[in-house]
C-alpha cells in the first residue's frame, strides 16, 4: 500500500500539480507579455501604448482575451475540419510539457528527468507540425505559403539550435537541466555564456527563428501573407496560436537561461527570482529585436542559417570537443 | 576577406540599430493624449476657408466681390452670389451704347456708385468644402485679404451637405455670438 502510494500516486499528484502550476504560469504570462509587448512597442515608437483600459492600460490584455473568447469560431469552406481545429491545440499543448523539466529554482522543478533537454527539443518540434497542419487545412493560399515557410524555417534553424545545445551537453556531460544548472554554480564566470559565447549567440538567433519572432516572422509576414498560417483562424483558434507563440518565447528563454545564464544561480542570493529575471530579460531582448529589425527576406533567412549559423556552430562544436579531449 | 568584413559591418549595424531604438525607448512620449491633453499649436491649423470681417463691423466681410477666388479655385468649390444695387430714386432709362443712341428695348435704373467705384453687394458666399483641397490659392489671391483659414478643428459631419457652407451667413451669425475659442 505504501509502495503504491510512494511510486504511483505521489508522482502522479506531483505531475498534475506541476502541470496545473505551469498552465497557470503560462496563462498569466500570456496576459503579462501581451501587455509588455505593446508597451515596449509603444515606448520605442515614443507613444504610451495601451492606456485607456484600467490604470495605465493594465486591463487591456484581459479585454483582449475576453474579445477573443467571445468571437465566433469560423471555418472556411472546404477546410479540413478535424485538422483545422486540431492545429491550434497541437500548437499549444506541448508547451506545458516543455516547461516541465526546467528547474525554476533550487526545489522548483516540475519533473526532474535525465533527458530534459531532449524532451524540450522533441516536444517543441511539434509546434512546426501544428503550423503546417494549420496552413494545410485552411484551404487558403496564404495559409499554405505561411505553413511552407514555417516548415522550411524550422527545419533549417533546428540544426544550429541543436548543435549549440550540444556544445553545452558536451561541456557538462549531461542532458539534465539540473546538472547543467549545478555546473554553473561556481560564480558568475562559470556561466556558460562566458564559456560558450558563440554557442549562446547561435542559440539565441536560432531560438528567435524557431519561435517565429521578428525579424524571422516570415510564416506570418503580414505584408505578404495577411497573417500566414493563422489567416483563417478567429476567436480562440487564433488566441491559442497567440498564446502558444508567447509560451514558446518563455520556453526558449527558460532553456536559454538554464543552459547559458546559470539558471537560478545568481552572483548573490541565488533563487528562483534570478531565473524569472533572466527569462524576462531574454524576452525583453526579443521584443526589443522585434521593434528594431525589419523582417528578412526568405532567401536571406535561409542564407543566414545554412551559410553562417550551421558552419559556425559546427566549428564551435568541433572546437569544444577537441578542447574537452585535450583537457581530459 | 571582404565577405567577412561585410558581415562584421552588418553585425555592427545591428548593434547600432539596437542602440537607436534603446535610446528612443527611454525618451519621453511624443504623442498627445487627446481627451486629456491638447496640442498647443491649434492656431497653425488650416481649416476650411472663412470670410474676414471689416474691423469696424464684425457682421460685414471685407470682400469687394471681385470674384477672383471663385475664378482661381482649382476645385471649383466657391460660388458667389451678388447683385449691383440701383439708384432707386432716379427714373428708368434706356441703356446707351454711344451717348445719345439708346439700345432698343433696354430699360434699367442706373447702378449705385460710391465715388467712382461701382457698388456690388455680396448675397451669398457658398463653399463646398467636400471638394476643397486646402491649396490656399483663394486666400493668397484675395486683393483685400478677405479670406483666411478657419481653425475649426472639431468639424465633423455625416452627410455631404454638412460640409456645404454659406460663409457669409456664418460670418453674420458669428458676429453676434460670444467669441469662440478652440483652445
Ligand atoms: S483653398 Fe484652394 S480648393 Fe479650397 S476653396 Fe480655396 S482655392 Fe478652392
Ligand atoms: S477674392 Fe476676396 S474680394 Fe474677391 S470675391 Fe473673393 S473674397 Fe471677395
Amino acid at each position: 500500500m505504501t509502495q503504491i502510494l510512494q511510486y504511483l500516486v505521489m508522482p502522479l499528484v506531483h505531475i498534475v500539480v506541476a502541470l496545473a502550476a505551469i498552465l497557470t504560469f503560462i496563462a498569466l504570462n500570456g496576459l503579462i507579455l501581451v501587455y509588455v509587448e505593446r508597451k515596449v512597442a509603444g515606448f520605442i515608437q515614443r507613444r504610451p501604448g495601451p492606456y485607456e483600459v484600467g490604470p495605465q492600460g493594465l486591463l487591456q490584455p484581459l479585454a483582449d482575451a475576453l474579445k477573443l473568447m467571445a468571437k465566433q469560431l469560423v471555418m472556411p469552406r472546404g477546410a479540413d475540419s478535424i485538422l483545422f481545429w486540431a492545429a491550434p491545440l497541437l500548437s499549444f499543448t506541448p508547451v506545458a510539457i516543455c516547461l516541465m523539466p526546467i528547474p525554476f529554482g533550487p526545489n522548483l522543478t516540475g519533473w526532474n528527468v535525465n533527458l530534459g533537454i531532449l524532451l524540450v527539443l522533441a516536444f517543441s518540434g511539434l509546434n512546426v507540425l501544428a503550423l503546417c497542419l494549420a496552413g494545410w487545412s485552411s484551404n487558403n493560399k496564404y495559409s499554405l505559403l505561411g505553413a511552407a515557410r514555417a516548415v522550411a524555417q524550422s527545419v533549417a534553424y533546428e540544426i544550429p539550435l541543436l548543435l549549440s545545445v550540444l556544445c553545452i551537453a558536451f561541456t557538462t556531460g549531461s542532458l539534465n537541466f539540473a546538472d547543467v544548472t549545478a555546473s554553473q554554480s561556481h560564480g558568475l564566470f562559470s556561466w556558460n555564456i562566458f564559456v560558450q559565447p558563440l554557442a549562446f549567440l547561435i542559440f539565441f538567433i536560432a531560438a528567435l527563428a524557431e519561435t517565429n519572432r521578428a525579424p524571422f516572422d516570415l510564416p506570418e509576414a503580414e505584408s505578404e501573407l495577411t497573417a500566414g498560417f493563422h489567416t483563417e483562424y478567429s476567436g480562440m483558434g487564433f488566441g491559442l496560436f497567440f498564446l502558444a507563440e508567447y509560451s514558446y518565447m518563455i520556453v526558449v528563454s527558460a532553456v536559454g537561461s538554464v543552459l547559458f545564464l546559470g539558471g537560478w544561480n545568481g552572483p548573490f542570493l541565488s533563487g528562483h527570482w534570478w531565473m524569472l529575471g533572466k527569462i524576462y530579460a531574454l524576452i525583453l531582448v526579443m521584443m526589443w529585436f522585434r521593434w528594431t529589425y525589419p523582417r528578412v527576406r526568405f532567401d536571406q533567412l535561409l542564407n543566414i542559417c545554412w551559410k553562417w549559423l550551421i558552419p559556425l556552430s559546427l566549428m564551435n562544436l568541433l572546437g569544444t570537443a577537441l578542447i574537452i579531449n585535450l583537457v581530459r | 576577406m571582404t565577405t567577412i568584413r561585410k558581415t562584421l559591418n552588418g553585425l555592427w549595424s545591428l548593434i547600432v540599430g539596437l542602440k537607436v531604438t534603446g535610446k528612443e525607448f527611454c525618451k519621453p512620449w511624443l504623442t498627445v493624449h487627446y481627451p486629456r491633453q491638447e496640442v498647443n499649436n491649434l492656431n497653425t491649423y488650416r481649416g476650411h476657408i472663412e470670410l474676414v470681417s471689416l474691423s469696424d463691423d464684425p457682421g460685414k466681410p471685407k470682400c469687394v466681390v471681385c470674384r477672383r477666388c471663385e475664378e482661381i479655385c482649382p476645385s471649383d468649390c466657391i460660388r458667389i452670389e451678388m447683385h449691383t444695387p440701383e439708384e432707386s430714386h432716379l427714373p428708368d432709362r434706356p441703356l446707351m451704347l454711344i451717348s445719345g443712341v439708346p439700345l432698343a428695348g433696354s430699360v434699367a435704373k442706373d447702378p449705385l456708385c460710391e465715388g467712382d467705384k461701382l457698388l456690388r453687394v455680396l448675397d451669398g458666399f457658398y463653399l463646398n468644402y467636400n471638394m476643397c483641397s486646402l491649396c490656399g490659392l483663394c486666400v493668397q489671391n484675395c486683393p483685400v485679404s478677405s479670406l483666411t483659414f478657419s481653425q475649426e478643428v472639431y468639424l465633423a459631419g455625416q452627410k455631404r451637405s454638412d460640409f456645404e457652407f454659406d460663409l457669409l451667413q456664418r460670418l453674420q451669425e458669428d458676429a453676434y455670438k460670444p467669441i469662440k475659442s478652440y483652445h
